[in-house]
């Protein structure tokens, strides 16, 4: 587990040494928070539907790319191949990746929700640290299922092609565009297994509920279990010997 | 080969048959003249890539203690015997033993360092972030990071992002990365490619200084002229071990003056052979 920290800890000095990814982290969601609350500034009671929505799907969304581009610059640099010879587990690498992006999404956390409560006016009923809780998890199943998906991405281009592919169909059936309780049969049944669902139904939860501490936790613990699922799967699927 | 004397006088016998590969798949487990045991033992190692037949069966052993050119042609599949002796090769069939363990053990991971063909390290990190990382992974030292950064010569740069370096910097840096945790075994994929000779001689030295203190080295090279800083030679052609010699041993079974000159005596002697034995 101490390689885990230390990879983290290595990740963590590459982002500080690329101060521009920081910034496209952290403020590209806000922008679009805010440019969300300029749309419905005439219709607040929107903007309050949807900003908790956003919430949820823009850390995952981040992090997801930001993390299947790094792991996969990983394998083509030659670097993955250098780590799998040495002490490091799979497990401690994945779980490095994990940490490292862990803390990143925790800041964005803080940001976008301090930005979207106390500047651009949305309401949120439940508790504002819980708010922070759902978008950490949230970002951390990002890195996941980043790092899942990067082991089936041959090329950076085929790595961004994935976001499409991987996060869109959840983001349209997440309950953004219509609740997920009038979806159709089928569609209901599959947004049921979409892991963001879980993040957007606890960022809604939060927002129009004063107290409902049991759904969240809930949805957290899901948001978790696909978080541990993801990451398994992303150490099954990463072969110290390959061809 | 593994039977031939380390000071190099083969038998004559031997020249009619340059470095049968069958010949060499070791019988009995006599260990090679030398300093002492066999550090890295390959037996019958088959590796398929794609549908290419890589190394149709490879077997070699490699002394303790030594500095072990692997020569040949890119695409020969010296790469692909690099890989699989570190464990991240898939291999269809075949032992490879090092240092006593299965190749790609666990118990391996700190003591073999592994340098890729292509310099592996992060463009983002400065050279002693990125010494420091592999370092921490292996449980060396702060020393350790500044004893390796001096070995390769970088000390003045140590501080500079690596995205920023040269080529010839960039792989003295993944060097250090595999030096820094002091291993038993160093494989070395084409360390050399690219550097001046000033730098390509001090890198030769430091091999030869850590081989005098018990290190394994097993280092690939295309360039032929690289010959004459090993202390053993591997010739690989197209999957198969032509010599297992030292360089003076190989000269005077070909009865040529230089490595360049013995491996192409070598083959032709073997394509003489192959027509020989479709004659018959």
């Amino acid at each position: 587990m101490r390689l885990a920290f230390v990879t983290a800890g290595r990740i963590l000095r590459q982002l500080r040494n690329d101060p521009r990814t920081i910034g496209l982290m952290l403020v590209v969601p806000l922008v679009l928070i805010g440019l969300m609350a300029w749309i419905y500034k005439d219709q607040p009671q929107i903007f309050d539907h949807v900003g908790p929505a956003l919430l949820g799907v823009f850390p995952l969304t981040v992090m997801f790319i930001v993390t299947s581009i790094t792991t996969l610059r990983e394998r083509q640099s030659g670097t993955l191949e250098r780590l799998l010879t040495t002490p490091l587990t799979k497990g401690a690498f994945m779980s490095g990746y994990a940490l490292a992006f862990g803390v990143v999404a925790l800041v964005q956390a803080l940001l976008a929700s301090a930005w979207s409560v106390w500047v651009c006016g949305m309401s949120i009923r439940g508790p504002w640290w819980q708010l922070v809780v759902v978008a950490v998890v949230d970002a951390v199943l990002g890195t996941s299922l980043g790092l899942l998906a990067s082991g089936f991405a041959r090329s950076e281009f085929q790595a961004v092609q994935f976001m499409p592919a991987f996060i869109l169909p959840q983001f349209l059936l997440c309950g953004l565009f219509a609740p997920r309780d009038t979806l159709p049969t089928g569609l209901k049944q599959l947004s049921d297994v979409l892991p963001l669902s879980y993040a957007v139904d606890a960022m809604n939860t939060l927002a129009t509920t004063v107290s409902d501490n049991s759904t969240v936790f809930r949805d957290i613990g899901i948001l978790v279990g696909f978080s541990i699922l993801a990451l398994v799967l992303g150490a099954l699927t990463l072969r110290r010997r390959t061809e | 080969m593994t039977n031939n004397p380390r000071h190099g006088s083969s038998e004559p016998a031997d020249a009619a048959v340059p470095g049968n590969p069958r010949h060499a798949a070791g019988e009995a487990s006599a260990p090679v003249v030398g300093r002492g045991e066999v550090a890295i033992d390959v037996a019958h190692l088959r590796v398929v890539r794609g549908k290419r037949l890589v190394l149709p069966d490879l077997s070699v052993r490699i002394p303790h203690g030594e500095v072990t050119g692997l020569l040949g042609p890119s695409g020969g599949g010296k790469s692909t015997l690099i890989r699989s002796i570190v464990g991240v090769q898939l291999v269809e069939s075949g032992t490879i033993t090092v240092l006593g363990e299965p190749a790609g053990s666990p118990q391996l991971r700190h003591r073999v360092g592994y340098v890729t063909q292509a310099p592996s390290v992060y463009a983002d990190l400065s050279i002693r972030e990125n010494i420091a990382y592999f370092g921490r992974l292996i449980g060396a030292s702060g020393d350790d990071v500044e004893w390796a950064i001096d070995q390769v010569g970088l000390g003045d740069h140590a501080g500079q992002r690596v995205a920023n370096l040269s080529g010839g910097q960039l792989s003295r840096t993944s060097l250090a990365c595999a030096l820094v945790g002091r291993p038993e075994a160093l494989v070395l994929d084409e360390p050399t490619v690219g550097l001046d000779p000033v730098l390509r001689r001090s890198l030769w030295t430091l091999f030869h200084e850590l081989a005098d203190a018990g290190t394994t080295l097993l280092v690939s090279s295309h360039v032929m002229d690289e010959a004459t800083r090993c202390d053993r030679l591997l010739l690989l052609r197209e999957g198969r071990i032509l010599a297992d010699d030292t360089l003076d041993g190989l000269l005077e079974r070909t009865g040529t003056r230089d490595a360049e000159s013995a491996f192409l005596a070598l083959i032709d002697a073997e394509e003489a052979e192959g027509r020989g034995e479709v004659a018959s």
